[in-house]
């Protein structure tokens, strides 16, 4: 079960055990983290539950599909390391990772 | 204005099957959608989009289920008021009193808030001047391409609504299409006109670019483009065309003095009422204990809503519960063809 470092755009940090499975989104909404609003469930659908993935960190996830890529160019404010947080899987090798929120999701 | 049993907001699944619902026990019911057409998220975020959980159908799409749900509620021949929001619901004796956005006006005992969300409206650029300028020198859609003509216009977006007008505006605009990456999500066919319109030079195309900023006093001068490296470029440009797709948002809900629990409203689960009495609220817009934002559970909770509503519009007849398998009322009502 990795530890996720949530940061909301405030600087409020947030450490949660997430456990493995589920999305850093669902560990975001499960844990009632402010910032990642998850519209849409889940499903790709949306990008409001976009983050921004620690540099040090985005190589190690596993690649975007073109779903999210195409997602995030309606995402708020998305750069180099942004990610949909529902697309990313909690699992043991991601202990340790540290995403950020943008200043809102829409 | 516009008599009716039932006041419905929204028309995605729980919308349109509370309308079958309130048909079979003999009220009638007006939709308002902000969309152009009926089916709410189904349609707007996931219509080609399998879905596995409606109880009977193994795997239907999410337009699919949007055309059966029309169908089922056909006998009804009720009233879509849609690309409108509901924008204000005041009490008027023992009923209410809903207006639009468009000015359209209901009164109905009941109203059932099944909102999902809250409405789609367009994402918008959130750089300063922004909204200053909506609807001056920026939009999000186009109504009179003409208003165009001999301009010079920014598009941003990568999308089929980027591409699509990108291409019929540069028939008579000089259009620059400014996108975050170098990849098009729109239609392949689209993407590939806009490059050779591109070699022809009859369009400039910016990628890896994001808006920094607008510049200009009473109208748009110009905008500032920006790359991840923090390169910048300038564009001079009479006018800003956003498609960044749709957001949802809870819009008006907020100031019609219902409960809320941050995006959604509480309700009695006995009939999905909230804290005003003939307001209710179904599928992933309500909240209770237990709360599972399925699209089965928003059935269940209309059906229930449904029956409630009978109550206020019917206050002097009782409502007898039946099947539609053996009641010939039901059938009627349905227009079922029965061989005596």
């Amino acid at each position: 079960m990795p530890k996720i470092t949530y940061i909301e755009h405030n600087g409020k940090f947030h450490e949660i055990e997430v456990a493995n499975g589920l999305s850093v989104m669902e560990g975001a909404v499960q844990n009632n983290i402010p910032g990642i609003d998850a519209d849409c469930g889940g499903s790709c659908a949306c990008a409001t539950c976009h983050v921004y993935v620690d540099e040090k960190w985005f190589g190690k996830l596993a690649k975007k599909e073109s779903a999210e890529e195409d997602m995030l160019d309606m995402a708020y404010e998305p750069k180099k390391f942004s990610r949909l947080s529902c697309q990313i899987t909690a699992e043991d090798s991601l202990d340790g990772l540290v995403v950020k929120m943008p200043l809102k999701q829409g | 204005m516009i008599k009716t049993d039932v006041l419905i907001i929204g028309a995605g699944p729980v919308g349109l099957f509370v309308v079958h619902q309130l048909g079979i026990i003999g009220l009638n019911a007006e939709v308002v959608d902000n969309l152009d057409k009926v089916g709410g998220q189904c349609i707007e975020l996931y219509p080609d989009k399998p879905i596995y959980d409606i109880p009977g159908i193994p795997e239907c799409t999410g337009k699919s289920l949007v055309k059966n749900l029309v169908n089922q509620i056909k006998p009804f021949k009720t009233n879509f008021h849609l690309n409108q929001r509901v924008q204000e619901i005041s009490k008027e004796e023992d009923k209410w009193k809903i207006t639009t956005n468009k000015n359209k006006t209901f009164i109905a005992p009941n109203v059932i808030i099944a909102g999902g969300v809250g409405s789609f409206e367009p994402r918008k650029f959130s750089v300063k001047g922004a909204e200053t300028f909506e609807n001056k020198g920026i939009f999000y859609s186009v109504k009179d391409k003409n208003f165009f003509k001999s301009k010079k216009v920014c598009i941003f977006g990568g999308g089929d609504s980027a591409l699509d007008w990108a291409i019929e505006l540069s028939k008579f605009a000089e259009i620059t299409i400014v996108h975050r990456r170098n990849e098009f999500r729109g239609a392949e066919h689209s993407a590939e006109i806009a490059r050779k319109l591109e070699k022809e030079g009859k369009i400039k195309i910016k990628t890896l670019f994001q808006i920094q900023s607008i510049e200009g006093k009473d109208k748009i001068n110009s905008i500032i483009i920006k790359k991840e490296d923090g390169k910048v470029e300038e564009i001079k440009t009479d006018f800003v065309l956003g498609f960044f797709g749709l957001i949802m948002k809870l819009g008006p809900i907020v100031e019609w003095g219902l409960n809320l629990d941050k995006k959604t409203i509480p309700v009695d689960t006995e009939n999905f009422q909230t804290n005003k009495k003939g307001i209710f609220a179904i599928g992933d817009i309500c909240s209770y204990p237990g709360k599972l934002k399925l699209i089965l559970s928003g059935f269940h909770e209309g059906a229930l809503a449904a029956r409630a509503c009978f109550k206020l519009a019917r206050p002097n007849e009782k409502y007898r519960f039946e099947f539609t398998t053996t009641s010939k009322n039901i059938q009627d009502k349905l227009g079922v063809k029965t061989i005596d």
